[in-house]
């Protein structure tokens, strides 16, 4: 996989001056998550889920694609997002399991009273989809947190919302979502975890740090 | 985890240090390099480079390096007056190493106005500046052992606004990043003075340590090839090598306790399994950082101490605490700045370090740096225009359009000390131990406030002129989270208005010394570390001159 050559290549290079003992040490680690993930993306078997039954896992393959879809890039579905969600919610986002399923029951009554006749909110149009997201949005906007922090979220869209984007952006090496390196593809951040300089569009011309031109005017 | 020798609880060791982070690690290999035995006590795990993971949900939601929301919850007031609700009011690295393992890594020295302010400026209403009873000379000498012993990169005399050095870095600066050159050449225009960012990062390697590989998990994670200066990696190595410290993890101190004569005679605390020892010691210092050291000196108070130890002549533990002033704006460009790559931060200007209270209308000063210190989740969360729809095919396209495109613009300021602000113990919460949780009692002088809105005024002035296509700010408003930590056991002469003298003694208890942020007296202009750094090994220097006098024993 190519996030695990990059690995090793960013260790071989870091391993010029760090001990050999901390390579060993990490490796195993490494490749058990390396492999976990690529298992789960290759398997053809029927994925067990340990949280959702798999009527709930229809209904969030549906609301996570409405938060990332899929049009002309990969979304959410093409990363795996489900996948990390379900397990997400047995292990460092347990905190959350009751907000899914009261959040998934009041979806049910909503998609109901909505739209007659329509059974779920997966069976929806996407146009319909859209309409029941906006409904579940808080009416007064909360301030952007500054902290780069991953909270737990209050509300279910806002959970729904957090996980989703964790799920589509995380390291692709902790074998826990954005399969197959999707997510980062689509912001442009490269799968290495070693770059060289220059780095970007502004940088590849500098002509080195030039001293300032003589002060005049100290304040 | 390099061998160590393992001192019992009952031995009585030279010194007990208790947290081991940018104070704590450089006191324990300057004290056992100096030839004491040391007991280095730090709440958090030990963990090392092969701990360490880029995996976002486990280092920043799950806190693998800092304080736990839950295991130690904190409540926040803005006034004396109000009662405290519970919310996280702090960040603090929580492992061997302390904050250092996980900070942006700015290594700014302070200037020599940041000690004498008060009698330069004068009283100012509202706020108890006064200045420090040492000067910028006293500390020079520190600041380049810090630079040249932890590995500080940089370029000596590329600022104007410099204060005098003794000695360039010890190591060029690193690369320059997209978000530098666009700062560089628009704060060139504007007719300001940019230059190279001093980072505690190496930039070329040391013996055990790579420099640094541009990874682009920085500020929040710990660095797996040993670039980033913390001090696990640049000091606490060396004193364990010295074979006289040990670094005791997991071990949560609760109590100084003391003898009849009112000296400490060791720290209290819990193990991993919450079994209770306690560690004898002919002295003991604390550099738990500037809310916790406050709040182990409230939890030992006795009856010979009743307000706290070392509280009984100055009243003033864990007032006047200091935040600096802070403002954020960002910038999106035409084309890809890929400022995920690498360290935070490659540029910064000090144009307005000292600004002048008759002109701009407020008391204060700062500084502005050009950076990007997001990763890919947390950038999606919080780094997007205000204006960005939360979901959908809108979403998608913004973030894919300015995760490659984004630099932000951080001014740093002083924070003003006022006595009302503060750490404390909260009255009716407790911890999971049955600690009484830190309450956080802050709200920012108007001077802070306007500073702040100032300085982000030149952020957007430079993103302008960077020729940003669209650039947005946060809202400024009275800060209700604290990350530096400072003031709290502030030094003097005057044992009624301080709480530590010139040496990190405690006035009030002979044998108690303490460093961190906590030791501070002004804020300095944002980036507290390197200062921190400096007075640990001036303290050093400091104690060992004591401890071979005999003066602590005495």
């Amino acid at each position: 996989m190519i996030n695990e050559l990059s690995r090793r290549r960013f260790l071989s290079q870091a391993c010029i001056n760090v001990s050999a003992a901390w390579v060993s040490a990490h490796w195993p680690e490494m490749v058990s998550a390396a492999t976990h993930a690529h298992e789960a993306m290759q398997s053809g078997a029927v994925y067990k889920f340990e949280f959702f039954t798999p009527a709930e896992a229809t209904e969030i393959d549906a609301l996570s694609a409405r938060i990332i879809p899929t049009d002309d890039t990969p979304g959410a579905r093409e990363a795996g997002v489900l996948y990390f969600i379900d397990r997400a919610l047995v292990t460092f986002a347990n905190g959350d399991q009751q907000t899914y399923r009261d959040g998934l029951v009041e979806l049910q009554s909503a998609v109901r009273e909505k739209f007659p006749g329509v059974e779920k909110f997966s069976a929806a149009t996407p146009a319909q989809q859209d309409e029941l997201l906006r409904a579940m949005e808080p009416t007064q906007d909360e301030k952007a947190p500054r902290r780069r922090r991953v909270n737990t979220a209050q509300t279910f869209l806002e959970a729904l919302r957090v996980q989703t984007i964790a799920g589509f952006l995380i390291d692709p090496e902790a074998g826990l979502g954005n399969r197959g390196g999707v997510g980062w593809k689509l912001i442009g951040r490269e799968p290495e975890h070693s770059f060289p300089p220059p780095f970007g569009y502004y940088d590849k011309d500098y002509p080195g740090w030039q001293p300032a031109p003589k002060m005049a005017d100290k304040e | 985890m390099i061998e160590q020798p393992k001192y019992k609880t009952s031995d009585e060791v030279d010194f007990v240090i208790i947290g081991s982070g940018a104070a704590g690690g450089i006191l324990a290999k300057e004290l056992s390099t100096n030839g004491f035995r040391a007991v280095v006590l730090e709440q958090g795990p030990y963990l090392t480079e092969a701990d360490y993971t880029h995996n976002e949900i486990k280092v920043l939601g799950e806190d693998l390096l800092t304080n736990h929301p839950k295991l130690q919850p904190t409540t926040f007031r803005k006034t004396p007056q109000d009662k405290a609700k519970q919310q996280r009011a702090l960040v603090y690295g929580r492992s061997v190493g302390g904050t250092s393992v996980h900070f942006t890594a700015n290594f700014w020295r302070f200037h020599e106005i940041d000690f004498i302010e008060r009698g330069k400026v004068g009283a100012i209403p509202g706020a108890n500046l006064v200045d420090w009873p040492i000067r910028y000379a006293d500390l020079e000498p520190y600041y380049t052992k810090v630079e040249w012993e932890i590995g500080v990169s940089g370029l000596a005399g590329a600022s104007p606004f410099d204060p005098p050095r003794s000695k360039p870095y010890p190591m060029p600066p690193l690369p320059v990043k997209s978000s530098g050159v666009l700062f560089e050449r628009a704060a060139r225009q504007l007719g300001w003075h940019p230059f190279p960012a001093p980072m505690a990062i190496l930039s070329q390697p040391r013996p055990g340590r790579s420099a640094c590989m541009n990874c682009g998990f920085c500020l929040g994670f710990g660095c797996e090839v040993g670039a980033k200066s913390s001090s696990l990696v640049a000091a606490i190595r060396v004193a364990e090598r010295t074979g006289r410290c040990e670094i005791r993890p997991d071990s949560y101190v609760h109590c100084i306790e003391t003898d009849a004569r009112g000296r400490a005679i060791g720290a209290a605390y819990f193990d991993k399994d919450k079994n209770i020892h306690l560690q004898k010691a002919k002295a003991v210092i604390v550099c738990a950082n500037g809310a916790e050291t406050p709040r182990l000196l409230l939890m030992s108070a006795n009856a010979q101490f009743p307000n706290g130890l070392a509280n009984n002549s100055s009243g003033v533990v864990g007032k006047n605490l200091m935040l600096n002033s802070a403002a954020i704006s960002m910038g999106v460009f035409e084309h890809p700045l890929n400022d995920y790559k690498g360290f935070a931060v490659s540029r910064i200007l000090h144009d307005f370090y000292e600004l002048d209270a008759q002109k701009v209308g407020f008391y204060g000063g700062g500084g502005l740096d050009g950076r990007f210190d997001a990763t890919p989740i947390g950038f999606a969360l919080n780094s997007l225009p205000p204006d960005t729809p939360k979901w959908g095919s809108a979403f998608k396209k913004t973030l894919a359009e300015n995760f490659t495109r984004t630099m932000e613009v951080f001014s740093h300021g002083t924070s003003l000390p006022r006595e009302e602000n503060s750490f404390s113990l909260d009255p009716e919460l407790k911890d999971a131990w049955g600690l009484p949780a830190l309450r956080m009692t802050y709200k920012d002088h108007p001077d802070d406030l306007k500073l702040a809105k100032w300085l982000n005024d030149r952020a957007l002035d430079l993103l302008e002129a960077a020729g940003a296509t669209k650039k947005w700010s946060y809202p400024i408003t009275e800060q209700e989270f604290a990350v530096h930590l400072l003031g709290t056991c502030r030094m003097g002469n005057d044992p009624k208005t301080s709480v530590i003298d010139t040496d990190h003694r405690t006035h009030d208890v002979k044998n108690l010394f303490l460093c961190d942020g906590s030791s501070f007296i002004t804020s300095g202009r944002g980036q507290p570390t390197m200062t921190i750094e400096a007075l640990a090994f001036r303290a050093a220097d400091r104690i060992t001159a004591l401890a071979k006098s005999g003066e602590i024993s005495a």
